[in-house]
């Protein structure tokens, strides 16, 4: 078992030190923090509200990280199937589902320090007025948890195709599905035409009711079990998708 | 330490390995020919636990290969084809990663890198990124990673690819080197390795096993080997031809021996012929067949073959 952790480890190392030695990352870095300051502070009218609260700037995260976390996770899976490294690495002793995880959790954590690098927008809003900092943690909590969700996904479309671009799109349209089938004017439209169970049924697989919970400061194990349902069907098919890539 | 029985691999309606099984023990170095898309590769991607086998079973050190493949592949060292490494680390990170992900940590972590550096003349390039190397350095590199855990077992998928003619005579030295401790499997399109690093050779063709033997015992099956040829004065068909079959080749004459077995015999009739006759000869030697001719022979399909 420690052995088995370690190799997980060991993995999820080199995939991290990956990130930082392409300008890719800082890159990346530079646009999230430009978007998140741009939607908080002039879309998102943080000023405007006068509240001393965070509303403005996670309520745009399900968008933002609909085109920047499949960015991430786009080449996880496929640059190792394009330069042959697949074979490299699935010929080590390693079970697969450790090199998935390994990599699922450096792009995770570089995903998290992303975010933690937003945190000049907590210091603002606490020199500005008095918020819930308990809201703004579990706020935090919810972003990581859709992060993950979104990133579990551009894995498994990784996974799929040796394409980097085609993992993109399809990470894309599967995460705005799962945003869409939940957002209120879609659901409006739904309304029209099924019953109000089924309308309920498709809501319930989208991301935004479960993730407006975290905003509101509350931790439902139901959000909770969402997400972390999400992630773990997604880097399952991941597992699927290689095994079948392998048998040919 | 390397079992296959009966491996099949089909792709599609395809089958890219039909029915292969050898074995490969401590101490030998076996040596993997044939055509492209003989199915060379895919029989060792299977070997290294890359690709599950539709039919039949591999063991690697008693482990099956499928049944349970971290402990057979902790035993094997593999080079696959493109020697795959990844660009974005140096030599030295790569090592060093395959070192971790071997179980090695600190001493013998840094011995290991040390050992692997020094075999493979990468001291040069090891702090130099993967992806500004040149592409026998890259073939080099990965090798290292192959041997950095001293394995039991190697799997090297055409090993000295790219290298220039130094270090192919130091990569084969190195295979010939291993093989007496380990079982080693390397595949080449070079015939010349099959004799310079081998104890034995499989030729495998659309993925079925066509030759199996020593380096001698395949050059034996060429049409040539036995024959006698001999140029110099005065040498006539018409004297040789009760000797055996005679053809003209450059100038000199090749007789070939009714009975194979019997070709050091036909060597001294055809020098007491020449001291009866008094021919002033120039050349004579019993020929051993040419790896090269039996692999033509035997792998060309039907129609192009004589
Ligand atoms: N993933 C795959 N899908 C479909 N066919 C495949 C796949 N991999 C290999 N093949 C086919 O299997 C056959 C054997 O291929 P393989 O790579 O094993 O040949 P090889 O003997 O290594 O040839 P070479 O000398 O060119 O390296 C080829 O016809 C190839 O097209
Ligand atoms: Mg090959």
């Amino acid at each position: 078992m420690i052995s088995a952790w370690k190799t997980v480890r060991t993995i999820a190392r080199r995939e991290l030190a990956s990130y930082f030695t392409s300008p890719v990352a800082y890159v990346f870095l530079v646009i999230f923090l430009l978007l998140t300051g741009f939607f908080t502070f002039t879309a998102g009218g943080f000023f405007e509200r006068g509240e001393a609260s965070l509303a403005s700037f996670f309520g745009w995260h399900p968008w933002l990280y609909l085109v920047l976390v499949p960015a991430v996770g786009m080449r996880l899976w496929s640059e190792e199937r394009r330069s042959g490294t697949l074979e490299l690495l699935l010929t080590m002793p390693v079970t697969t589902w450790q090199a998935i995880l390994g990599k699922f959790l450096a792009s995770w954590a570089f995903l998290a320090i992303a975010l933690a690098l937003t945190f000049p927008v907590v210091l603002t809003v606490n020199v500005l007025g008095d918020p819930d900092n308990g809201v703004i943690a579990t706020g935090y909590f919810g972003s990581l948890l859709l992060s993950g969700s979104y990133l579990a996904i551009s894995c498994m479309t990784s996974a799929m195709t040796r394409n980097q671009v085609v993992a993109f799109i399809l990470g894309v349209v599967i995460c705005l599905f799962l945003i869409l089938c939940g957002f209120n004017p879609v659901t409006d439209l739904l309304a029209r035409w099924a019953s109000p169970a089924v309308v309920d049924t498709v809501a319930a697989f989208s991301v935004i009711p479960h993730f407006d919970g975290f905003q509101k400061g509350v931790i439902d194990s139901r959000d909770l079990f969402y997400f972390l349902s999400v992630i773990g069907f997604a880097l399952f098919a991941t597992g699927v998708i290689l095994r079948n890539h392998r048998a040919g | 330490m390397i079992r296959i029985e009966n491996l099949v691999k089909s792709f599609g309606p395809k089958r890219a390995v039909d029915g292969v099984s050898f074995n490969v023990e401590r101490g030998e170095v076996l040596g993997f020919l044939g055509p492209n898309g003989a199915g060379k590769s895919t029989t060792m991607r299977m070997i290294t636990g890359f690709i599950p086998p539709t039919e039949g079973k591999i063991a690697v050190g008693g482990y099956d290969v499928t049944e349970s493949p971290l402990e057979a592949k902790r035993l094997i060292g593999y080079l696959p084809e493109a020697a795959p490494a990844y660009p974005d680390m140096t030599v030295h990170g790569f090592l060093a990663f395959a070192a971790d992900m071997r179980g090695l940590t600190g001493g013998a972590k840094h011995k290991a890198i040390d050992r692997v550096v020094e075999l493979c003349f990468l001291d040069s390039v090891l702090h130099q990124g993967i992806d500004t190397l040149s592409k026998g350095y890259k073939h080099r590199t990965c090798l290292a990673q192959a041997l950095i855990h001293d394995p039991e077992v190697l799997v090297l998928d055409e090993p000295t690819d790219g290298l220039d003619p130094n270090q192919k005579h130091e990569v084969r030295n190195l295979i010939r080197e291993l093989g007496r401790t380990k079982a080693v499997v390397f595949s080449t399109h070079i015939l010349e390795e099959v004799d310079a690093a081998c104890t034995r050779a499989i030729i495998i063709d659309r993925g079925r096993i066509v030759a199996n033997g020593t380096p001698a015992e395949l050059r034996g099956m060429s049409g040539l080997a036995g024959a006698v040829t001999v140029s110099g004065q005065g040498v006539s068909a018409d004297k040789l031809a009760p000797l055996g079959r005679v053809e003209v080749a450059d100038g000199a004459y090749r007789v070939f021996p009714a009975d194979k077995a019997a070709a050091g015999e036909l060597a001294r009739e055809v020098a007491a012929l020449a001291t009866r006759e008094s021919w002033r000869l120039e050349a004579l030697r019993t020929e051993e067949g040419q790896l090269d001719e039996v692999f033509r022979r035997i792998t060309l399909p039907d129609t192009v073959k004589k």
